[in-house]
């Protein structure tokens, strides 16, 4: 059951992403895909608990590497997201 | 169920509505950046409270974890240029898909693992360890430490045929003997054979597919580390990104008129009729001459493509444009979808140099006012601007969306020299009645211009 579940969740998260990104101009594609870069980095959180979990030293080793790799996706994703959006700017009054 | 399992899942929804409406925002120039600080937040308490779990027992190496990878990530979010953002977004992408690869991998160890589990294990594996050396060979072609052209083989269909079906047989003989380490290690191996292989025959212009695919592929390896390790969130996040991707992706390829697997299996090589002869004379056009066209003109339009980012010409495109402006000259800039290495590549560069984003104007807005646009400017562009496109039948791009330069009034192009473009397909452009070119390094020339301003 926990199976269906987990698959009504992928699949109605899939279309909520179509309709979300769809509406998404060309002129933020760079930040739209850095920035959804970053959510991707989500792995992070199964990373935290592979590192911690203190189940094998495999284990901890590969989830210490894995937590390496997705807090530079996640921090970096965002942080140069915010650099390139701060650039954009509307025209003012006409000049 | 516990409190704390509970409260954990209770932020993830939280977390979950925050990187979707922080997409939502994501939607306009004005809203972008709250957008992204909201999905950031989101990030941060699932991260938080995911440290609550029960089962992290040690902290000592989460903490380490995590400060080396903000240190690095924060140091390479402020170092990078902006013309830099594709290898940069490429390498992160890799990132993502090498962690959720390893995730997946950790995940073994949890013992009693159903069938189902072991086979999203293996989907972990095997599409982060794609996305992984994918991204690699995607960063290294477009930093250009590796050579941006497609790197071919005889027998390259077979190898990767052979590849894929070598992996589904490791995958089957993995989930059936999960414990015998060695069908694990060769899907590893495969997997990131397979990212390479995949990525090398395709040449630089066709990145802004590549790139767009390999960031959906990252969020389908979270979603499937997702069904891995029983994690709501992961399944959420991943898939809006992998949706995103793939919409990106889609769009890529109807820009080029192209289809996926065109892009993927065959490059631009074939090359349909050679017997293409394009006559006319190339009309070349100094700097001080173009200067009084412009000065002239009442609309101008321009037109950047990858070129203006490598000569870095940004901000002298800009310094122009303010001077054509002071002058009473309305200036447009016109984006082509796939111009650059990434989609929206001219549109960060422009902002970059303070270009207000309302200027830049889309293919399909442009094209209808091409005809009252006295002087298009094309900069570092090529196939975007190749009329081919619309008259040659049997030109490779024939039928490419393209945008109409050589309907307006004139057109400049600025250009190196008379070599053709990435595509390696001559452009009967530069040969048409009303162009002239012309020659020399893209900035340098704007530079020239900008002082001709200067000067009178």
């Amino acid at each position: 059951m926990e199976t269906i579940y987990l698959l009504f969740v992928l699949v109605l998260s899939i279309f909520l992403g179509f309709e979300l990104i769809r509406k998404v101009p060309a002129t933020l594609h760079t930040p739209l895909m850095s920035g959804s870069n970053a959510i991707s980095g989500i792995t992070l959180v199964g990373a935290l608990v592979a590192a911690g979990a203190d189940r094998t030293e495999l284990t901890t080793f590969l989830g210490t590497l894995a937590v390496i790799f997705a807090t530079i996706n996640v921090v970096g994703g965002y942080m140069v997201t915010d650099r390139m959006l701060a650039m954009f700017k509307k025209k003012v009054g006409g000049k | 169920m516990q409190t704390t399992t509970l409260l954990i899942n209770l932020s993830y929804i939280v977390a979950a509505v925050l990187f979707i409406y922080g997409l939502k925002l994501l939607g306009h120039p004005l809203t972008a950046r709250r957008g992204n600080q909201l999905s950031a937040i989101g990030m941060l308490i699932a991260v938080v409270v995911t440290l609550l779990d029960q089962s992290i027992l040690s902290y000592g190496w989460i903490i380490v974890g995590i400060l080396v990878g903000s240190g690095i990530g924060a140091y390479a979010a402020r170092k990078v240029e902006m013309t830099g953002m594709p290898e940069m977004v490429a390498l992160f992408n890799g990132f993502g898909g090498i962690a959720s690869l390893l995730v997946g991998w950790a995940a073994l160890s949890d013992g009693h693992l159903s069938s189902f589990i072991l086979i999203t294990i293996c989907l972990s594996i095997l599409i982060g360890g794609v996305t992984f050396t994918g991204s690699l060979v995607a960063w290294g072609k477009l930093s250009e430490r590796i050579d941006g052209k497609p790197i071919k083989f005889s027998g390259q269909r077979a190898v990767n045929s052979g590849l894929i079906a070598a992996i589904v047989l490791c995958g089957i003989l993995f989930v059936n003997y999960p414990d015998a380490g060695f069908w694990l290690y060769l899907l590893i191996l495969l997997a990131v054979a397979l990212g390479v292989l995949a990525v090398i025959p395709i040449g630089g212009a066709d990145m802004p597919v590549v790139i767009s695919l390999l960031n959906s592929y990252s969020g389908l390896a979270a979603c499937a580390a997702g069904f891995a390790i029983n994690n709501n969130i992961l399944i959420v996040a991943g898939s809006l990104v992998g949706a995103s991707g793939i919409i990106l992706t889609n769009i890529m390829c109807k820009a080029m008129n192209r289809s996926l697997s065109h892009v993927l299996f065959s490059g631009f090589s074939t090359v349909k009729s050679a017997a293409m002869v394009i006559e006319g004379e190339v009309k070349p056009m100094t700097a001080a001459d173009a200067f009084y066209v412009l000065e002239a003109a009442s609309t101008v339009a321009i037109i950047p493509g990858y070129g203006m980012a490598v000569a870095q010409a940004q901000h002298s495109v800009k310094e122009l444009q303010e001077l054509l402006e002071d002058n009473g000259t309305e200036v447009i800039y016109g984006i082509h979808p796939v111009a650059g290495r990434m989609p929206g590549h001219m549109n960060v560069l422009l902002a970059e140099a303070d270009v207000p984003y309302d200027l830049l104007l889309e293919m399909d807005d442009i094209n209808p006012r091409m005809e009252t646009v006295d002087v298009a400017i094309v900069i570092g562009a090529n196939d975007v601007v190749n009329p081919a496109a619309r008259e040659m039948e049997g030109s490779p791009i024939y039928g490419m969306p393209v945008i109409n330069v050589d309907l307006a009034r004139t057109v400049f192009v600025l250009k190196r020299s008379m070599a053709s473009g990435f595509a390696g397909i001559d452009n009967p452009l530069f040969f048409k009645e009303n162009t002239r070119m012309i020659f020399g390094d893209g900035k340098e020339t704007i530079n020239q211009l900008v002082r001709e301003f200067g000067d009178n």
